[in-house]
C-alpha cells in the first residue's frame, strides 16, 4: 500500500446550538496522511483550531472501531462517507486525493435535532426502544441456556439484525427521514427467535407507534437506507416488519 | 498502614456465596419503592445492576456520559464471554474456570470472589440467552463455544466478533424496558464530576450535564460506580475515547482505596500504531489466536515480503517456547515475548515494532476440512484455499474486514502486522466480598473495581465478570446495606455537602478555565501516555519508575499552568470535558508508578526488569508481594494498606505454560 500526503479544503457545518443558525465554514487542511482516520483528521484541525484561540469543531464518536455507533456525520452527502459498510471513524483518509474539497454535516432529520455542529440527539432511538424492544425477562428467570435449541439459519438471521449499531444513518439517508431500517433490525431480531414470541404481536405495535410519536418520516421503499447502512442491514427486514405489522394489526393486538 | 478486611464469609469456598444469600438482609417490596441508588455508568456492569435492581423495585438513577447506554465502552468487546458450562464435555467445571483465572491472575486474586464468579458464570449465560442476545449455534441448534487464551477447554461463548455488542444490546433492552416502567430513570450525555458524603456513607453525586454545561446534584441511599477502566491514561489503548478514571478517581480523592493501579494488561494482538496522528488502536481478538500462528523471520532485519520466506526461516516463537499452550499462552505472556523479538531486532514492518499474525495454515487446514466434509475427492489447491478463506471469513470476517479497512492490507492473502497495546486494567477502586468500597455506601462494578483478575486477566473474563457484579452479585449485597437504610428518608440537595460538592467541583471548573495557556489537553494526554508507556508498561524498571513519577509531577505542574481550554463553562465543552479527565488520570499515572515501584517482583502483567528467571519469565515473591496494595489518597502523597491474600484452595506455584 503506498502511502501519500495531501491538502485539503473542508466545508464544515457550523452551529453554536440546537437553537441558533447554522452554516458552512471552509478550512484548509495540509499534509495529512493517507493513513490517518477520518476523525484523526478532525483531530488535527481542532488542535489548530484551539491553539489560534478558535472554537473546535463539536462531533460524535467514542469507540472509533465502528461499533459504538455514535460517529454521524455526513461526508460529500452521504452518511458515514464514501466506503460502503464503513462508519464515519473506520473511513481513511485514503478515500481522498490531494486537493479535495469535503463536505461535512451532521445527520439531518426532525427527530434527530442538531446540539451542536455536527452532534445531534438521537435519544428518540432509545424511546422506540422502550416502546417494546426487548423480551421482559428478569434476571434469575432464565432456563438453561441450551434448553432452547435454535436453527443455526435463525439464529445467525437474527444475529445479522441484531448488528445494528443505532448509528441513525438510515434516517439521514432517507428522504423522507425514516426510521424504518433501524426498527425493523430490532423487530426482527426479536421476532426470529422463540424468546420473543410471547410479545411479538403487542411489540411491533408499539414500537411503530412510537416511531410515528416522534416524527420520524414514512417509508417509500427507496432503499437509500441499506446503501448508507454501515453494518450492511438489509432491508428484507423492512418486509418481515410489514408482515408482522400486518399480522398483529389483523389479530386485533 | 491496617490491615484491610474483605468481609469473606466464613466456610468452605465451595459454600460461601450459597450461606451468604441465605442468611443476608433482605428488604421488603414496600421499602425498595423508598429506597434510591444511583448507578455511574452503563456498560455491561452498569446496565445489568440498573435493570436489575429496577426489576426489584428499587428507585434507579444511570447516568452516562455518551448519548445513549447503549455506546458504552462494552460494546467493543470483540471475542466473547466464559462461563462453565461444559458444553463441550471437556473436562470443565466451576472449580477449572475458578482455578484457571486465579493462575492466570498470577495467584494475586481473592479466592473466595473467583470462585463466585465461575459459579455464577452459568447463571450469565441462561440470562443472556433469555433475553435473546444471538449467541453463535452449532448446526444441532445448540450454543457455540471457542477457546480462549491460558486455558485447554472451550468455555468461551461468542457472537461472531461482536460479543461485547450483543450482551450490552441485551442489557441495554434490559434497561430501557426498566426505564419504560418508570423504575429506572436515565440520564445520558452527563458525567459525574463528585461525590457527596454525608456523615461517612456515600449519599449522592455531582454530575455536569455535557450539553448545557449545569452542574447537577442528586441524591441516592447508595451509589455504585461502574465506569470502567483505566487504560486511557496511556493515551494510546482499545478503550473508547472517553473512557476515563474520573468517577473512580473523585471518589478516590474522597476516600476510596485505590487497589493494584500498576496491575495493567498490554494485549497481545493490536494492529501497529502507524503514525503520531494515531487516536487510538484497535484490538484483533484474542480468538484470532485460535487460528493463527505468530512468527518472526528467524533472521534479524529480514526486509523481504512475509510470503517470501520459507518455512524454515520463520520462528514461530511462542510454539517454540511454549510449547504447552503454543499461540494461546495468556496475554501478558504473548506481549512479553512479542516485545523481547522485537526489542531482540526481529521485528516487522516499516516501523519493525510489529510480528506476523498469519493465517495461510488454518486456511489450509479449514479448506481441507470442508473438503472431506462435503465429499469433493481431489481438488485444486486453489479450491481448498478458497474453501477456506469462506470459513475464516464466517469465523472471524469482520475482524478481517477491520484490519484491512485500518490498514489496506488483504489478511486473506497477507499476514496481519500486529503489535502489544494497552488493554484492560486489572486495578481499581478496592471492594470487599460485598464490592463495596472503603467508603460505606460506595460500591465498584465491572473493570472499574480490582476485584477479580489479579495481576493479569484471561481473555472472555471481563465480560464475565461485568455481568457477574451487575445481574447477580449486587443484588444480594446491596440489599445487605440498604435494609439498615429504610429509615433514612431523602436528604435534601441543599444539605450542607451538597452545596460543598458543587462548589468543589465548580471551583475546580473555574481553575481549569481561567488557566488559559498555551498547551492543549490532547498535547498534555500524549505525554502521559508516553512517559507511562515508556516506564510503567510492559517492562518496568526501579530506575525507569523514579523518573516517570518525577517526569509527571513537572508534567503535573505544567498542566496546571499551560493547559489552554476554549469555550465556555455554561455550555456544551468537549474540551473542558478532556481536561477534567486528563488531569485525573495525570495524578493516576503518578499513583501507578508509585505502586509499580513497591512491589518488587514480578507477577502477570507487572513485570519489573529487576525480577525475572533466568529464561525471562516473571518471578514472583510471594514470601513478600502476597497482597493486594491499596492506597489510600493524602494531601501529600498515598498511604500502602495491604489486604493479605491467602490460598485455602489453590496452592500458589510459578506459572508455567510451557
Ligand atoms: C476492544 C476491546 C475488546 C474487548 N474484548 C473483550 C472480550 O472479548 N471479552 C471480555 O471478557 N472482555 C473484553 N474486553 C474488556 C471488556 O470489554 C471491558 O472490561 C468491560 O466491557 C468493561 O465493562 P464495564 O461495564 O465495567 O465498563 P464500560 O463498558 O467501560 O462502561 C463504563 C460506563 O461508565 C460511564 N462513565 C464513565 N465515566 C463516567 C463518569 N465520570 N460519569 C458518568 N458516567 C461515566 C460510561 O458512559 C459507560 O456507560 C475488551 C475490551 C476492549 C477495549
Ligand atoms: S440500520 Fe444501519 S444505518 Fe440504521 S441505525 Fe442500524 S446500523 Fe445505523
Ligand atoms: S465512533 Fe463508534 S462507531 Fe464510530
Amino acid at each position: 500500500m503506498q502511502h501519500y500526503t495531501m491538502n485539503l479544503n473542508l466545508k464544515v457545518w457550523r452551529q453554536k446550538s440546537g437553537t441558533s443558525t447554522g452554516g458552512f465554514e471552509t478550512y484548509s487542511v495540509s499534509n495529512i496522511s493517507s493513513e490517518m482516520s477520518f476523525l484523526e483528521m478532525i483531530d488535527v484541525l481542532n488542535e489548530r483550531l484551539i491553539k489560534e484561540g478558535g472554537d473546535p469543531i463539536a462531533f460524535d464518536h467514542d469507540c472509533r472501531e465502528g461499533i459504538c455507533g455514535m460517529c454521524s456525520m455526513v461526508i460529500d452527502g452521504r452518511p458515514h462517507g464514501p466506503w460502503k459498510g464503513t462508519t464515519t471513524c473506520q473511513l481513511h483518509m485514503r478515500a481522498f486525493k490531494d486537493g479535495d474539497t469535503i463536505t461535512i454535516e451532521p445527520f439531518r432529520a426532525n427527530a434527530f435535532p442538531v446540539i451542536k455542529d455536527l452532534m445531534v440527539s438521537r435519544s428518540a432511538f432509545d424511546r422506540i426502544i422502550q416502546a417494546g424492544g426487548y423480551v421482559s425477562v428478569n434476571t434469575g428467570n432464565a432456563v438453561d441456556g441450551n434448553a432452547i435449541p435454535i436453527e443455526k439459519e435463525k439464529a445467525d438471521d437474527a444475529f445479522a439484525a441484531a448488528a445494528c449499531i443505532g448509528c441513525g444513518a438510515c434516517v439521514a439517508a432517507c428522504k423522507n427521514a425514516s426510521a424504518m431500517l433501524f426498527l425493523s433490525a430490532k423487530v426482527s431480531h426479536l421476532a426470529l427467535l422463540p424468546q420473543g414470541e410471547p410479545e411479538r404481536k403487542q411489540r411491533v405495535v408499539s414500537m411503530v407507534a412510537q416511531m410515528d410519536k416522534e416524527g420520524f418520516g414514512s417509508c417509500t421503499n427507496t432503499y437509500a437506507c441499506e446503501a448508507e447502512c454501515p453494518k450492511e442491514i438489509s432491508v428484507l427486514n423492512i418486509a418481515r416488519l410489514n408482515r408482522e405489522y400486518l399480522n398483529a394489526s389483523l389479530s386485533g393486538s | 498502614m491496617h490491615m484491610l478486611d474483605s468481609m469473606i464469609p466464613a466456610g468452605p469456598l465451595e459454600e460461601k456465596w450459597t450461606r451468604y444469600k441465605g442468611t443476608v438482609k433482605l428488604v421488603n417490596p414496600a421499602n425498595k419503592r423508598k429506597l434510591e441508588v444511583i448507578v455511574i455508568g452503563t456498560g455491561l456492569a452498569g446496565s445489568s445492576a440498573a435493570a436489575s435492581l429496577g426489576e426489584m423495585g428499587y428507585k434507579v438513577k444511570a447516568f452516562c456520559f455518551q448519548d445513549t447506554p447503549r455506546r458504552a465502552h462494552s460494546i467493543a468487546a470483540q471475542g466473547g464471554i466464559n462461563a462453565a458450562k461444559n458444553y463441550q464435555n471437556d473436562g470443565d467445571s466451576v472449580y477449572r474456570l475458578f482455578y484457571d483465572t486465579i493462575k492466570g491472575g498470577d495467584y494475586r486474586a481473592r479466592e473466595a470472589n473467583v470462585y463466585r464468579l465461575a459459579e455464577v458464570s452459568t447463571h450469565i449465560i441462561d440470562q443472556c440467552v433469555a433475553q435473546g442476545v444471538p449467541f453463535a449455534r452449532e448446526y444441532g441448534g445448540l450454543l457455540s463455544n471457542r477457546s480462549f487464551g491460558g486455558t485447554q477447554v472451550q468455555r468461551t461463548f461468542y457472537a461472531a466478533g461482536q460479543t461485547g455488542q450483543q450482551l450490552l444490546i441485551g442489557a441495554y433492552q434490559a434497561l430501557e424496558r426498566q426505564v419504560a416502567l418508570g423504575t429506572v430513570e436515565m440520564f445520558s450525555r452527563h458525567e459525574m464530576v463528585e461525590l457527596v458524603i454525608i456523615d461517612g456513607k456515600a449519599r449522592g453525586v455531582i454530575v455536569r450535564d455535557l450539553v448545557t454545561g449545569e452542574l447537577e446534584r442528586h441524591f441516592g441511599h447508595a451509589v455504585l460506580l461502574c465506569s470502567g477502566g483505566y487504560g486511557n491514561v496511556f493515551y494510546l489503548s482499545t478503550n473508547a475515547m472517553g473512557s476515563n478514571v474520573t468517577a473512580a478517581w473523585r471518589a478516590h480523592r474522597n476516600g476510596a482505596y485505590f487497589a493494584n493501579p500498576c496491575f495493567t494488561q498490554i494485549h497481545p494482538t493490536c494492529i501497529p500504531v502507524s503514525g503520531d496522528h494515531q487516536s487510538k488502536l484497535t484490538l484483533m481478538s484474542e480468538s484470532l489466536r485460535n487460528d493463527g500462528r505468530i512468527w518472526v523471520p528467524k533472521q534479524q532485519g529480514d526486509n523481504r515480503k512475509p510470503n517470501q520466506i520459507p518455512e524454515e526461516e520463520r520462528d514461530y516463537y511462542l510454539e517454540r517456547r511454549y510449547p504447552a499452550f503454543g499461540n494461546l499462552v495468556p496475554r501478558d505472556v504473548a506481549s512479553r515475548a512479542a516485545k523481547e523479538r522485537c526489542d531482540a531486532g526481529y521485528g516487522v514492518g516499516s516501523s519493525r515494532q510489529a510480528v506476523y499474525l498469519d493465517y495461510a495454515a488454518a486456511i489450509q487446514r479449514y479448506g481441507k476440512a470442508e473438503v472431506s466434509k462435503h465429499n469433493l475427492g481431489n481438488v485444486s489447491t486453489e479450491v481448498i484455499t478458497n474453501l477456506g478463506k469462506e470459513v475464516v471469513k464466517e469465523k472471524y470476517g469482520n475482524l478481517f474486514a477491520m484490519y484491512e479497512k485500518i490498514t489496506g492490507e488483504n489478511p486473506y492473502e497477507v499476514p496481519m502486522r500486529i503489535y502489544p497495546a494497552v488493554h484492560y486494567t486489572m486495578g481499581g477502586l478496592w471492594v470487599d466480598y460485598e464490592l463495596k468500597t472503603t467508603i460505606d455506601g460506595l460500591y465498584a462494578l465491572g473493570e472499574a473495581n480490582f476485584s477479580d483478575h489479579g495481576a493479569n486477566r484471561l481473555g472472555a473474563s471481563a465480560l464475565m465478570q461485568g455481568l457477574a457484579d451487575g445481574y447477580f452479585v449486587i443484588p444480594y449485597t446491596l440489599g445487605n446495606y440498604l435494609a439498615d437504610e429504610i429509615r433514612t428518608t431523602p436528604i435534601s440537595l441543599d444539605h450542607p455537602a451538597f452545596v460543598e460538592a458543587e462548589k468543589k467541583a465548580n471551583d475546580r471548573i473555574q481553575r481549569l478555565m481561567s488557566i488559559q495557556g498555551k498547551q492543549t489537553v490532547e498535547s498534555f494526554h500524549k505525554r502521559l501516555g508516553k512517559i507511562i508507556w515508556d516506564q510503567c508498561g510492559m517492562a518496568r524498571s526501579e530506575e525507569g519508575l523514579k523518573k516517570a513519577i518525577a517526569d509527571v509531577q513537572a508534567l503535573k505542574k505544567e498542566f496546571w499552568s499551560d493547559v489552554r481550554i476554549p469555550g465556555e463553562v455554561n455550555a456544551m465543552n468537549p474540551e473542558l470535558d478532556k481536561a477534567g479527565r486528563v488531569a485525573d488520570f495525570i495524578e493516576l499515572g503518578e499513583l501507578m508508578c508509585v505502586d509499580a515501584l513497591n512491589r518488587n517482583e514480578s507477577c502477570g502483567g507487572h513485570f519489573r526488569e529487576e525480577f525475572q528467571t533466568s529464561d525471562g519469565e516473571a518471578l514472583r515473591d510471594d514470601e513478600q508481594y502476597m497482597y493486594v496494595s491499596a492506597w489510600e489518597y493524602n494531601e501529600s502523597g498515598w498511604d500502602l494498606h495491604k489486604e493479605e491474600l491467602n490460598y485455602e484452595k489453590v496452592k500458589p506455584s510459578q506459572r508455567s505454560y510451557k
